[in-house]
C-alpha cells in the first residue's frame, strides 16, 4: 500500500507546467479539475502517483498533472498500468482512457485489468464519440447516430460499458455525469480507497462531436429526475421531489410512485454496492429510466497482488535457493578435469 | 529377431551421431535427452536438436506425426548436433521412412518390427514391407521385436496398464544403445527414482525395460559393432547440460541479480519461446515477477510499465509475437526505457513453420516498427551462450537506456550442450542510470555525455515528477514538441545513442583466418554449423579461409570493415532469403560477397556449406 503523504497538498501541487488544449467547454476541464481536487484528499505522496493514458482526447490527461505519467500508445494503458503496479505495488496508478480507446482497440486489455483485479483506478471518459480523430462513430455511439463515418447513421449497435465490465467481473463500477465536479471528486476518493481495480465511467460531452449527447438526463433542469443517485445501504429512490424509485417486479425493475398505490419508502429497494452477485447491479447499469449513477458495484475481493505476494513469500520460504548461483550449480553438474 | 550376425571388437570413436525418431507419443524426446545427459556426464562434449511435429499427438503412425532427436557426442569439440547419422533408431515406419535419408550409408538402423504392421506401412505410405523387400541393403538393419520384448520383461510387474507397458518401450531402445555406446545406466535409473517417486510400479517397470534393452544388446552378443566415445578435452571446471531457452532465462536472473534489478517479464505462450516463460515463472524465489499476459501486445507493454517504475524488464516472444509488438517497442525507444526483447526466432511468414528453426526476423527486429527507430540487436550462437547475450543484452538496455531485441532461434533454443557454469560474482558490473537527489537543473531528457543515455527517474523517487509519452518531445524537457527542427535533432540523437553502444560492445574477430581468399560470415544460431564447415574446409587443405560470426548486429562491431576487406571473397550464410548480407552491403560499398541461403526450416549441414565454399575457393 501507499504511505501516507506528510505534507498537504493543495489542488495546484497537482498542475503541470503545460497549457491545457482541451476544447473550450469540454467536460474534460471538469474532470481535470475534479481529480486535482481529489488528489490532496487521499492523503497520497504526490511522487507516489502515475498517471497512464492511451490514445485519444482523455488521454492528453497526463501532460496536465504534476505526477509521473506516461502517455502511451492507443488502448494499451491497462498493460503498461498493470506493469507499473506489478513492479511498484506502492504507488497508486490511475489508467485514464476513452470509450474508443477502452472499448474499441484496447477492449482486450480492458476486460482482462478488471478479470485480475490489480489495485488501480481506471477513469474513462465516455463521450460516445472519437474526438480526437475528427467525429467517427466509437463503440458506445447509438444506432442511427450521424458521425464523419457513418453519415446516414450509425449501424454497429453500442456497448454499455458498465454492463461490459461487470460482465468482466469488475469489483468496483461507478458512473457520473461530466457535469458534476463535486460527485467525480467524492467518487474518485472512493475508487482510490478501493482495494482492486476501480472502474469509474464519466459521462462526458464533447461539445463539439456530439454536443449535448447526455443533455436529457444531465441537464440541471432533468438530472434529478432522470437520474437515480445510488448510495450503499440506501433507498432506491430519486426526483426533484424525492417521490419515485425503484422495485422489483419479476426479474424487472419497476420505477413507482410513493404514496401511489400504496407505495410507502418502505417499499423501495435498497442498494447493496458490495454484493457479491452482481445480478441487481448488472440490472442497474442497464436502465435507460432512471439512468443509474453513483457508485453502482464496490466489490471487496482479494487482489492479484496480494495472490503474487502469498505465493511468493511462501515459494521463497519453502526454496533452498537465494542467489542464482545456487540454481546454477544445483542439480545434475560434473566435473572436468 | 536380429539379421546380422557379425560380431566385432570395441571401437574408439571421436564422434557419433545418432537420431531417435518414432511417434510423436513415443517418448523420442526422452529418450534423446537422456542419452545426451548420460554422455556429458562421461565426458563428451554433445549438441542436441530435437525435431518435433507442430502436432501435440499427430495421429499415430503417420508421416507428419514423426518426432525426433539427434544428438552428436564427441570427444573433441561438438558445435553441431551432426549432419549424417551413424545410428538411426526408428520405432515405426513411419520414421524410418521420414529419416533414412540422413543414415550414412553401410551404417547402424535399429527398428522395432513389431511396430512393421501392414496398417502402419500403409500409414507410412510403404507399397512393401522395406524389411523385406531389399530397399535397406544398404545400411545394417538391426530388427528387434521391442514391443514384445518389452511386455515379456513386464510381465511379473504388477500395476500396468497395456498403453504404459508398450510406453516403455523407448526405453528398451535406450538401453540398447547405452549398452552400444559403452554407456552407464544409473543416470537413468536414478531420473526414474526423482521422475516417478510417488509411483514406485513405474520405477520398477521402466528399470526393468532399460535393463533388458541393455541386457538384450550384450548377452545375445549380436550387435554388429561396439562404440565406444572417449571423453573430450574441454577446459576443466564444473559443467552442466543446458538448453538455450533455459540459459536465456538463467542469464536474466544473473543480469538482474547483478544489476540489484528486480526481474519483471511481461509475456504470451509462442512456440518455441514459451520455455523461457516456463523457466522464469520458477524463480518467485529470486522475487522474479512473471506475468503471463492476455496477449503479445499486453505482455510488452506491462514489460514497459515494469521498466517505468524501475524493474529490470523483459518480453519473450518469436516471430509473429514480434510483430504485435511492434508498436509497442517504438514506444519503449522514443521513452528510452531499458527493455529487453527475446526473440526465439521460428520459420515465417504469418504463422510458418512453428516448431522449425529460421532467421528471418533480422529485418523485423532492425526495422519492424513505424518512423525512425533504431534499437540494439544482438543474437546469441549456441545454446550455452545464451546465457551471456542475455546477460549482455539486459546489461546494455539498462547501461544505454534502450530496448535491446536479443535474437536466438528454434535451434538453439531448443538445442542442448555442455556449458561451463557462470558464477554470477564472474559476471561484469551492470550499472544503471537511476537518479534519486532531485537538483532543479534535472530535466528528464538531458543526457549523459558518453552513452547519451538518459537519466532513469522512476516513480516513488520525490521531485522527478515528469511525463513521458509516444509523442516527439522537446530535447530536454521531454514535453511535447512539434518544432521542426526539435524532431529532426531527437532523431538523430537517438540513432547516436545506439551508435555509441559501439564503444561498449566487443570487436569483431576471426576463427581459422585473418586474411586470406575466403571470409565466412553468419550470424546467430548458425555458428556451430559454419565452424564445423570452415574448420573441416581448411583441413582438406584449403587455407586462409576464415570465419567471422556475428553477434552485435546493430550496431555492428568498430571494426567489421576492417576485418571483412582483408579478404578477397566473402560468404555470407544464413537460415533467410539474405537478410544479413543487405546489412552488410548497405553499410560497406564494393565488397565482394557472396551468399548461400537456406530456407527450409533447417539448419545448415556441413556438407552443403564445404560445397558453396569450393566453388569460391580454387
Amino acid at each position: 500500500m501507499e504511505t501516507t503523504a506528510e505534507k498537504k497538498y493543495t489542488f495546484k501541487d497537482f498542475q503541470s507546467d503545460q497549457e491545457v488544449r482541451w476544447c473550450p467547454g469540454c467536460d474534460d476541464y471538469v474532470i481535470l479539475r475534479s481529480m486535482q481536487k481529489a488528489l490532496p484528499e487521499m492523503g497520497v505522496k504526490k511522487e507516489d502517483v502515475v498517471f497512464i493514458s492511451g490514445i485519444g482526447c482523455s488521454s492528453r490527461f497526463p501532460y496536465y498533472m504534476n505526477t509521473y505519467g506516461m502517455h502511451s500508445i492507443h488502448g494499451r494503458a491497462p498493460g503498461i498500468a498493470s506493469g507499473v503496479k506489478l513492479a511498484n505495488p506502492d504507488l497508486s496508478v490511475w489508467v485514464v482512457t476513452g470509450d474508443g480507446d477502452s472499448m474499441a482497440i484496447g477492449g482486450n486489455h480492458f476486460i482482462h485489468v478488471l478479470r485480475r483485479n490489480i489495485d488501480l483506478n481506471i477513469v474513462m471518459f465516455n463521450n460516445e464519440i472519437y474526438g480526437l480523430t475528427k467525429g467517427q462513430f466509437s463503440p458506445t455511439s447509438l444506432i442511427g447516430q450521424k458521425t464523419k463515418s457513418s453519415p446516414y447513421g450509425n449501424t454497429q449497435p453500442p456497448f454499455t460499458p458498465g454492463e461490459l465490465a461487470l460482465g468482466a467481473k469488475a469489483r468496483f463500477f461507478a458512473r457520473i455525469g461530466g457535469n458534476v465536479p463535486k460527485d467525480i471528486t467524492k467518487i474518485l476518493i472512493e475508487a482510490h480507497k478501493f482495494k482492486g481495480t476501480s472502474l469509474l465511467e464519466v459521462l462526458q460531452n464533447c461539445v463539439i462531436f456530439n454536443d449535448g449527447c447526455y443533455t436529457n438526463f444531465t441537464d440541471k433542469a432533468v438530472k434529478e429526475d432522470k437520474q437515480i443517485y445510488l448510495e450503499h445501504g440506501k433507498p432506491m429512490i430519486f426526483g426533484k421531489n424525492r417521490d419515485k424509485g425503484l422495485v422489483l417486479n419479476g426479474l424487472k425493475l419497476e420505477v413507482v410512485t410513493i404514496g401511489e398505490n400504496g407505495i410507502t419508502e418502505e417499499d423501495l429497494l435498497v442498494h447493496n454496492a458490495k454484493e457479491k452477485d452482481p445480478t441487481m447491479q448488472q440490472m442497474l447499469v442497464r436502465l435507460d429510466y432512471p439512468v443509474a449513477t453513483g457508485i453502482i458495484r464496490s466489490f471487496d475481493d482479494v487482489t492479484l497482488e496480494e495472490r503474487e505476494n502469498a505465493l511468493t513469500e511462501q515459494v521463497k520460504a519453502n526454496s533452498k535457493f537465494t542467489k542464482a548461483d545456487d540454481l546454477f550449480f544445483a542439480g545434475e553438474t560434473y566435473e572436468v578435469k | 529377431m536380429v539379421t546380422d550376425k557379425k560380431i566385432k571388437p570395441i571401437e574408439v570413436l571421436e564422434g557419433v551421431v545418432i537420431r531417435f525418431v518414432g511417434d510423436s507419443g513415443d517418448g523420442m524426446q526422452l529418450t534423446g535427452t537422456q542419452f545426451s545427459d548420460t554422455s556429458a556426464m562421461f565426458g563428451n562434449d554433445i549438441s542436441t536438436f530435437p525435431n518435433y511435429p507442430a502436432e501435440i499427438r499427430a495421429p499415430k503412425g503417420s508421416l507428419y506425426g514423426v518426432s525426433g532427436f539427434q544428438v552428436h557426442i564427441g570427444s573433441l569439440e561438438v558445435s553441431t548436433p551432426g549432419d549424417d547419422l551413424d545410428l538411426l533408431v526408428a520405432m515405426n515406419p513411419a520414421g524410418l521412412k521420414t529419416n533414412l535419408y540422413a543414415l550414412k550409408p553401410g551404417h547402424t538402423v535399429i527398428v522395432d518390427t513389431d511396430s512393421f504392421t501392414k496398417k502402419n506401412l500403409e500409414k507410412a505410405q510403404y507399397d512393401a514391407n522395406p524389411l523385406e523387400d531389399g530397399s535397406l541393403d544398404n545400411f545394417r538393419v538391426i530388427e528387434v521385436s521391442m514391443t514384445s520384448l518389452t511386455k515379456e520383461a513386464l510381465k511379473d510387474v504388477d500395476g500396468l496398464d497395456n498403453k504404459s507397458i508398450t510406453r516403455s518401450k523407448n526405453m528398451f531402445a535406450l538401453g540398447m544403445v547405452y549398452w552400444m555406446y559403452h554407456r552407464e545406466k544409473d543416470h537413468t535409473i536414478e531420473f526414474f527414482n526423482k521422475k516417478f517417486k510417488t509411483k514406485p510400479h513405474l520405477i520398477e517397470a521402466n528399470t526393468k525395460v532399460l535393463n533388458a534393452g541393455y541386457f538384450f544388446a550384450e548377452t545375445l552378443e549380436l550387435i554388429p559393432n561396439s562404440y565406444t566415445i572417449s571423453p573430450a578435452k574441454m577446459d576443466a571446471g564444473t559443467y552442466r547440460i543446458i538448453g538455450g531457452n533455459t540459459a536465456t532465462a538463467w542469464g536474466l536472473l544473473a543480469a538482474a541479480e547483478k544489476s540489484g534489478l528486480e526481474l519483471y517479464l511481461g509475456s504470451y505462450p509462442i512456440t518455441p519461446a514459451t520455455d523461457i516463460l516456463h523457466e522464469l515463472v520458477k524463480h518467485k524465489h529470486f522475487g522474479v515477477k512473471a506475468f503471463q499476459a492476455e496477449d503479445e501486445i499486453a505482455a510488452i507493454c506491462s514489460s514497459i510499465g515494469a521498466s517505468f517504475a524501475g524493474d529490470l524488464a523483459v518480453t519473450t516472444t518469436s516471430g509473429p509475437g514480434l510483430a504485435l509488438k511492434g508498436e509497442a517497442l517504438g514506444l519503449a525507444m522514443i521513452i528510452e526505457l531499458p527493455l529487453v526483447v527475446v526473440n526465439v526466432q521460428r520459420g515465417g511468414p504469418s504463422t510458418g513453420l512453428p516448431t522449425k528453426t529460421e532467421q528471418s526476423d533480422l529485418m523485423q527486429a532492425m526495422y519492424g516498427r513505424n518512423g525512425e527507430s533504431p534499437v540494439v540487436v544482438i543474437a546469441a550462437s549456441t545454446p550455452a551462450n545464451c546465457f551471456n547475450y542475455a546477460f549482455e543484452a539486459a546489461k546494455l538496455a539498462v547501461e544505454h537506456m534502450t530496448p535491446v531485441v536479443l535474437l536466438t532461434d528454434g535451434y538453439i533454443a531448443n538445442g542442448s550442450a555442455p556449458w561451463k557454469i557462470l558464477s554470477v560474482k564472474d559476471m561484469p558490473e551492470i550499472k544503471n542510470n537511476k537518479v534519486t537527489k532531485f537538483s532543479e537543473d534535472w530535466h528528464p531528457y538531458t543526457r549523459h555525455e558518453e552513452t547519451l543515455a538518459r537519466d532513469w527517474a522512476i516513480p516513488g523517487t520525490p521531485g522527478f515528477e515528469h511525463r513521458v509519452g509516444g509523442l516527439e518531445k522537446d530535447a530536454i524537457s521531454g514535453n511535447v514538441s512539434y518544432v521542426p527542427e526539435n524532431h529532426e535533432a531527437m532523431t538523430m540523437v537517438r540513432a547516436e545513442k545506439i551508435k555509441k553502444v559501439q564503444n561498449y560492445i566487443p570487436e569483431l574477430k576471426t576463427e581459422f583466418a585473418e586474411e586470406g581468399d575466403l571470409l565466412v560470415v553468419g550470424w546467430g544460431g548458425t555458428y556451430g554449423s559454419l565452424h564445423s564447415a570452415v574448420k573441416q574446409f581448411n583441413e582438406e587443405g584449403y587455407k586462409n579461409v576464415g570465419l567471422a560470426h556475428f553477434n552485435y548486429i546493430n550496431p555492428l562491431p568498430k571494426n567489421t570493415e576492417e576485418v571483412l576487406r582483408k579478404f578477397k571473397k566473402i560468404i555470407v550464410c544464413e537460415l533467410n532469403n539474405g537478410q544479413f548480407v543487405n546489412i552488410l552491403k548497405m553499410n560497406f560499398d564494393e565488397l565482394d560477397v557472396y551468399q548461400h541461403n537456406k530456407i527450409q526450416g533447417l539448419p545448415f549441414a556441413n556438407g552443403e556449406l564445404i560445397e558453396q565454399f569450393k566453388q569460391l575457393v580454387k
